[in-house]
């Protein structure tokens, strides 16, 4: 209560007093506050001015301030202040900065940047920040895949090809897995015929005597798999069907299988199912031509490039 | 005559400053929102932009994404910036999401903006992720939805269609309405938007785009993927006039 009566003394009250004693102090506002209020005021106003401010019926106050940008026709635009023009003009500052770079990329052939110090090292830190965006999501950080979804592009093993021009060509237009269901066209004896074969081309524990029936079954024209997969099993790039003969998996998840029987049972689930997925999207309209340029080299130095 | 303003008037009449205080509040919406529908170059009306209503599938899609309150993590805005069209590409126009009733612009992006997500990754990515996200994302804090792969209920979808067209969305009910979508989006487009055929088209495109890669039944995950896959894809950037979006500000 003390330093309440304290107050009492030292602050003014707006002189009213309501049942005989009941007070109101007044405190006005510091003279500083007041005065940085003010210039808020006419800070605002200058502002009305020089930017896009008032709304006038259809339209709006354009302000005086101007802004002009190069377009991509190269013509140098001159307009009202706006932030989309403040974008063109940022954008044209950045391509000036990489333009050094992006032009030896789309003047150079992929082996000639891959071999060039300076430009393998910007197409390193570029590449990581691209792929980190656009293809880490399924392909993983390191590029290293994730089985039954999204191949891995640090191996040497590749589905459509390890080429910078055919990686370049997945990039650009993307790929679609597919292989037809055998469910309805073979009954389950003869799925578990070829899955014991094709466990056998990778050194995989099989029946040696279901092994031997489905490799008749591989080659033969009620199966076909030798039409995509090929005769001995090593796989056809231009088709996307992958080699069965290594211990590279993508569909079947047999490193996840510890015994041989369930590595074959993973399979004979591919077989029956089939494949229609492995969708990777085209990314041609998305990402500009240089980039794409960039993203083929980085992928091909991953580890697996051929 | 010189008027001695004081304020202790305002103070000691509650009628004046409850106006006031009205005024006052009332202020930032009449100069910052109402102009904005009256103002000719709020939605581009810029060649090549030609931005159609969601599909019933999309449109139950978009609804499960704000059902799920994915808008409190995710912005559906790119900002016209260096930064952010390097990173998600081409900033969001307002004619984007002229037909969104609520737009889902957001404010909030604990995860990535989603303006231009369509077409980014594939249905399977989507519906993976959805389910359980760190399997795809080691690092994400997304929680996980395996409960989007439930039938979706799909009586209603004429009604939700209604509603959006009471605030303006074109969908149609009358064959005048159905002739004018015609006009403006094309026969494929205009059917889709015609609210008699929409749980037949909402099961059509469920089972052409299998978007959850599951055959049987049409799923809460088609109808969020459907969406996600079309969010940002409806404006060709190719032929837009860069300096006609400029120009449009």
């Amino acid at each position: 209560m003390s330093e309440h009566n304290l107050q009492s003394q030292t602050v003014q009250t707006t002189g009213h007093a309501w049942d005989g004693d009941l007070q109101e102090f007044n405190n006005p506002l510091p003279t500083w506050w007041v005065f940085t209020f003010y210039v808020t005021i006419v800070f605002s106003i200058v502002y009305w001015f020089i930017y896009p401010s008032w709304p006038i019926g259809k339209g709006f106050l354009a302000g005086l301030s101007s802004i002009s940008y190069v377009n991509k026709a190269g013509e140098t635009v001159s307009t009202h202040w706006n932030t989309r023009a403040l974008l063109m003009e940022g954008l044209n500052k950045t391509d000036e900065m990489q333009k050094p770079y992006f032009s030896k990329v789309a003047a150079n052939d992929f082996s000639q940047i891959a071999k060039d110090p300076e430009l393998s090292g910007f197409v390193l830190s570029a590449g990581k920040v691209l792929f980190t965006d656009n293809c880490a999501p399924c392909h993983q950080q390191g590029g290293q895949g994730k089985v039954g979804f999204f191949p891995n592009l640090t191996d040497d093993d590749w589905l459509y090809g390890g080429s910078f021009e055919k990686i370049h060509q997945s990039i650009t237009g993307g790929r679609h897995g597919y292989m037809p269901a055998f469910g309805e066209v073979l009954n389950a004896a003869e799925i578990d015929a070829l899955a014991n074969y094709v466990a056998s081309l990778s050194g995989i524990a099989h029946d040696s005597g279901k092994a031997a029936s489905g490799k008749t079954l591989f080659t033969s024209e009620t199966a076909a798999c030798y039409y995509c997969h090929s005769a001995s099993g090593a796989g056809r790039q231009d088709l996307g069907a992958p080699n069965l003969t290594d211990k590279i998996w993508l569909w079947a998840n047999v490193p996840a299988a510890e015994k041989p029987e369930d590595k074959v049972a993973a399979i004979r689930s591919t077989i029956a199912a089939g494949v229609n997925k492995g969708v990777m999207p085209a990314w041609g309209g998305r990402l500009s031509p240089e980039q794409i340029k960039v993203l083929t080299v980085y992928v091909h130095e991953l580890g697996g490039g051929k | 005559m010189r008027i001695n303003f004081k304020h202790e008037w305002i103070e000691t009449n509650i009628g004046l400053m409850l106006v006031l205080t009205m005024l006052a509040i009332s202020v930032g919406g009449l100069v910052e929102i109402a102009p904005l529908f009256f103002i000719d170059k709020t939605v581009e009306k810029v060649e090549g932009v030609n931005v159609r209503p969601y599909t019933p599938l999309e449109l139950r899609g978009r609804d499960i994404y704000v059902r799920e309150g994915c808008y409190t993590c995710h912005s559906q805005m790119i900002r016209p910036f260096v930064d952010e069209k390097l990173r998600y590409g081409h900033y969001s126009l307002a004619a984007e999401s002229q037909y969104d009733h609520p737009f889902q612009w957001g404010s909030k992006r604990t995860g990535p903006d989603l303006a231009r997500v369509g077409g980014k990754y594939s249905n399977e990515w989507h519906v993976q992720h959805l389910i359980a996200p760190r399997s795809m994302v080691p690092e994400s804090v997304m929680p996980n939805y395996p409960w989007l792969m439930q039938l979706l209920d799909q009586s209603d979808i004429a009604d939700r269609m209604k509603a959006l067209r009471a605030v303006g969305v074109p969908y149609s009910l009358t064959e005048a309405e159905r002739e004018a979508n015609v006009k403006n989006f094309g026969e494929t487009v205009a059917a889709e938007l015609h609210i008699p055929d929409a749980k037949k088209n909402l099961v059509d495109q469920a089972n052409l785009g299998n978007y959850d890669g599951n055959k049987a039944g049409v799923s809460e995950m088609d109808a969020l993927v459907a969406y996600l896959q079309v969010l940002g894809t409806m404006v060709d950037f190719t032929k837009v006039n860069e300096d006609d979006l400029v120009r449009s500000r």
